[in-house]
């Protein structure tokens, strides 16, 4: 088992390399961050100046290495545009991110699960159906198009929730459910597959022929075993949720760090989007490992 | 996604939206929504106008320029002196308080102005400072600039980049300390900024009420930054914003039809233009022909286009600069839409089959499209790249660009200097090159005769209207939409003066 993981760990870092050094290049081919930074009426001598200020006209490979020192002991540069630190800027913006990823994940394991059990009780029912249906939609509306018409519904005409910002707990729940609707599908989906294949086998029938109540059979026999593979599709979902929450959270006006993402990108902000980059793929990194982790604990066959 | 979002999601809320305006006149409070953020409150390192916008509420500059008259008058300079050439004297106010009450004087203005135009300081703009050769205190109350070379735009500059910062506060705090808590002795005084989502400010009672700004009407300014303008169009209409700016064309329409708010169209210092590159710099050889330029003139029907996708209020322009700018002649040659002009003018010059030519853009993408498709019909085959502004701009500096449409936005300075002058300059991305242009615009900008000006400049204008060196376009509008208890007067340097708002 320590074996196991000490392996995934150690693929996991050199992802996590991977990924800074063709974040770093693909970030510089596209485009000149000093131009961005001069802005509109700026002259060749002012751009020059600009770059050799900040140090973008030394070899990529320099630069790189010189990144990557600092940002292996933390420093990972100071905003050209916000003029305070990244670290700070990021972890202060991470926050907003994290709650709503947390909040995401967890709307969509209550909607999904329920959701998926309840349809595998009744295969091609209506409510087989019905679940269905919610789940494509999910799968099809874009967010910026669920986003608004919930704002128009609730904080327009029903005037109960704010359209943006931050401010109250009440400036969450439409952006999570927005988030989190877009991961229920799947999950709905694996947890009634995972049902409808345990409910057939052999030991359900006979806990069933033993005469154990029906909702005991369901829950204690049924949905363990069925919930494994969901807890480690919620955990990578999550990963997701956390670096692609950027159309979520400028709709609903919320700057977390995918709104900062977005932000830094069409300002050719580089030492913010090189730091974002790698801290989104440490997530998803994370969570992938822990989803590994966890299958691996759960099934030993894995192990090998 | 931003088309499709703008497309389904105005129709969306125009369609599903009630009119409940519940604005914040009650709490004397207005909510002001901005699609950007506030990048830097230390407003010399930002090149954003959103910096601008907050400075010209929290500071004020020596002077300002009177939009009613045209007139220059006194701020916290009572009044100024072109002593000569190369010397401003400005005499200062008495009893002007800061907002942690340090009391303004010569050395304020002298640390201002030294500090930010020295290159060591690196501030965003240089080109807004480096005209300065150093400041000088007279007395307590007098300053001396000196200018480096001759430059009558120099005020332009004094009023829009060289807001007055507090010596002392400055130098104790720090760039960081100063952008957390800025400190001025405009109308507003800071309350709060919470960094890239808004700032609040309250009116500041001590303000100089004998200056041309007069004290704030409305007691608190909230500002926040929501990106999505329809989550801006959902918060006006549940009331949670007052005034949001830079409203699209087809959104502020709709809201105007609907009714319940004031829309107002205010004319911007921005234009439009076709930059073709007639010196041949990019190897393209066809608009080195004076004749292929004319063609391309010819082939745009800028009216149609003005008509189908900007406001009525767009003005079509015949010079490379905005009317308002001070310079800007328009009675120059000018080119009809004419398509079998423009043929026949292309088979003149030995391009009867017509020719291909890379045509970049990053704005207003149905108005380019709707360019490549008239040059097209003559015989132009474009081939039509969008960029971001940023990477257009690289493409500008290493001569690959040998025709775009670009926009202008000039700083919002009221000059042609600050346009037509950066263009055809001599340098290395001027797309002309031509000598005589480039002295007739020079002698404008470093003349400060008036009148010496204007007709360099008029000289100017007519030569490149004569040469068709590029195609002038038209002027670009911004939609204000207000709540409609809020009372304001939009300006066309987009300068949004927040201490000019009133409850009606």
């Amino acid at each position: 088992m320590l074996r196991y993981l000490l392996g995934r760990l150690g693929m996991a870092a050199l992802v996590a390399l991977t990924v800074s050094v063709i974040s770093f290049g693909l970030i510089y081919m596209a485009g000149d961050p000093a131009v961005a930074l001069a802005g509109e009426n700026a002259t060749p001598e002012i751009i020059a100046q600009i770059r050799a200020q900040h140090g973008y006209d030394r070899p990529i490979a320099v630069q790189y290495l010189d990144w990557l020192a600092h940002a292996l002991r933390g420093d990972f540069g100071v905003s050209p545009y916000f003029k305070i630190e990244v670290a700070t800027l990021i972890a202060d913006r991470l926050r907003i991110t994290m709650t709503l990823g947390v909040l995401g994940i967890s709307f969509a394991l209550l909607v999904g699960v329920p959701m998926g059990v309840l349809a595998a009780m009744r295969p091609n029912s209506m409510i087989d159906r019905a679940a269905l249906f919610i789940a494509v939609v999910g799968q099809a509306i874009p967010s910026f198009w669920f986003g608004l018409i919930l704002i128009v519904l609730f904080a327009v005409n029903l005037g109960w929730l704010p359209a943006s910002g931050a401010d109250s707990w009440k400036g969450f729940v439409l952006p999570t459910i927005v988030l989190g609707y877009y991961a229920t599908p799947a999950i709905m989906r694996l947890t009634r597959t995972g049902m409808i294949e345990v409910l057939g086998s052999d030991y359900i029938r006979t806990a069933r022929a033993k005469g154990v109540p029906p909702r005991k059979i369901l829950f204690k026999h049924a949905l363990r075993n069925a919930v494994i593979p969901v807890v480690s599709l919620a955990a990578v979902q999550m990963g997701f949720m956390l670096g692609g929450s950027i159309v979520t959270e400028s709709v609903f006006a919320l700057h977390g760090a995918g709104y900062l993402a977005w932000q830094s990108i069409s300002r050719n902000d580089l030492p913010t989007m090189q730091a974002l980059i790698l801290i989104f793929s440490l997530f998803y990194i994370i969570f992938t490992f822990l989803a590994d982790a966890l299958n691996a604990w759960l099934d030993p066959r894995l192990r090998d | 996604m931003s088309t499709m979002s703008r497309i389904l999601g105005s129709a969306a809320l125009v369609a599903m939206l009630p009119l409940t305006a519940m604005a914040g006149k009650s709490d004397d409070t207005v909510r002001i929504a901005l699609s950007k953020d506030l990048d830097s409150a230390d407003i010399y390192f930002s090149s954003a106008r959103e910096s601008t916008v907050f400075g010209y509420s929290v500071f004020d500059a020596l002077v300002e320029r009177d939009l009613k008259t045209g007139e220059w008058v006194g701020n916290l300079a009572e009044s100024y002196e072109w002593v000569d050439d190369l010397t401003l004297e400005f005499k200062l106010r008495q009893g002007v308080k800061f907002h942690n009450g340090e009391d303004f004087d010569a050395d304020d203005v002298v640390f201002t102005f030294n500090h930010f135009s020295d290159p060591a300081t690196g501030v965003a703009m240089p080109n807004t400072v480096n005209w300065i050769g150093s400041a000088e205190k007279i007395d307590q109350y007098t300053v001396r600039v000196h200018l480096k070379a001759p430059f009558p735009a120099a005020l332009d500059y004094v009023e829009s980049a060289l807001q007055i910062y507090p010596d002392q506060y400055y130098q104790e705090v720090g760039p960081q300390g100063f952008a957390q808590k800025p400190v001025g002795t405009g109308p507003y005084a800071v309350a709060s900024i919470d960094p890239g989502r808004g700032y609040t400010l309250k009116a500041f009672d001590g303000y100089h009420e004998a200056g041309p700004r007069g004290k704030a009407h409305i007691g608190t300014v909230e500002v926040r930054s929501i990106p999505d303008v329809n989550t801006q169009i959902a918060d006006l209409f549940s009331g949670a914003v007052d005034f949001m700016w830079q409203v699209p064309e087809d959104q502020a329409q709709r809201i105007a039809q609907r009714g319940g708010y004031t829309v107002t169209q205010a004319p911007t210092v921005r234009f439009g233009y076709l930059s073709l590159d007639a010196a041949g710099r990019t190897g393209t050889k066809p608009f080195t022909d004076i004749r292929v330029r004319q063609a391309v003139n010819h082939a745009i029907d800028r009216v149609a286009i003005r008509d189908a996708f900007f406001a009525p209020t767009s003005e079509i322009i015949n010079s490379i600069c905005n009317p308002v700018q001070f310079g800007c002649e328009q009675d120059v040659t000018t080119y009809d839409y004419d398509p079998e002009k423009a043929k026949a003018l292309l088979a003149e010059a030995g391009y009867s089959d017509g020719f291909s030519v890379d045509f970049y853009a990053y704005r207003d993408r149905q108005a380019a499209e709707a360019m490549a498709q008239m040059l097209e019909e003559v015989g132009i085959r474009t081939n039509l790249t969008f960029l971001q502004y940023s990477a257009l701009a690289e493409k500008v500096l290493k001569d690959e660009i040998p025709m775009s449409f670009m926009t202008w936005g000039s700083g919002s300075i009221a000059d042609v200097s600050a346009s037509t002058s950066k263009f055809f300059d001599g340098s290395a991305i001027d797309d002309v090159r031509n000598p005589e242009l480039t002295a007739l615009l020079r002698t404008g900008d470093t003349t400060t005769d008036p009148e010496v000006r204007k007709e360099n400049y008029s000289k100017a204008l007519k030569l490149i209207a004569d040469e068709a060196y590029w195609v002038p376009l038209w002027t670009y509008t911004s939609n204000y939409v207000m709540a409609s208890d809020l009372d304001f007067e939009p300006t066309p340097d987009e300068f949004v003066r927040f201490f000019d708002m009133s409850w009606k």
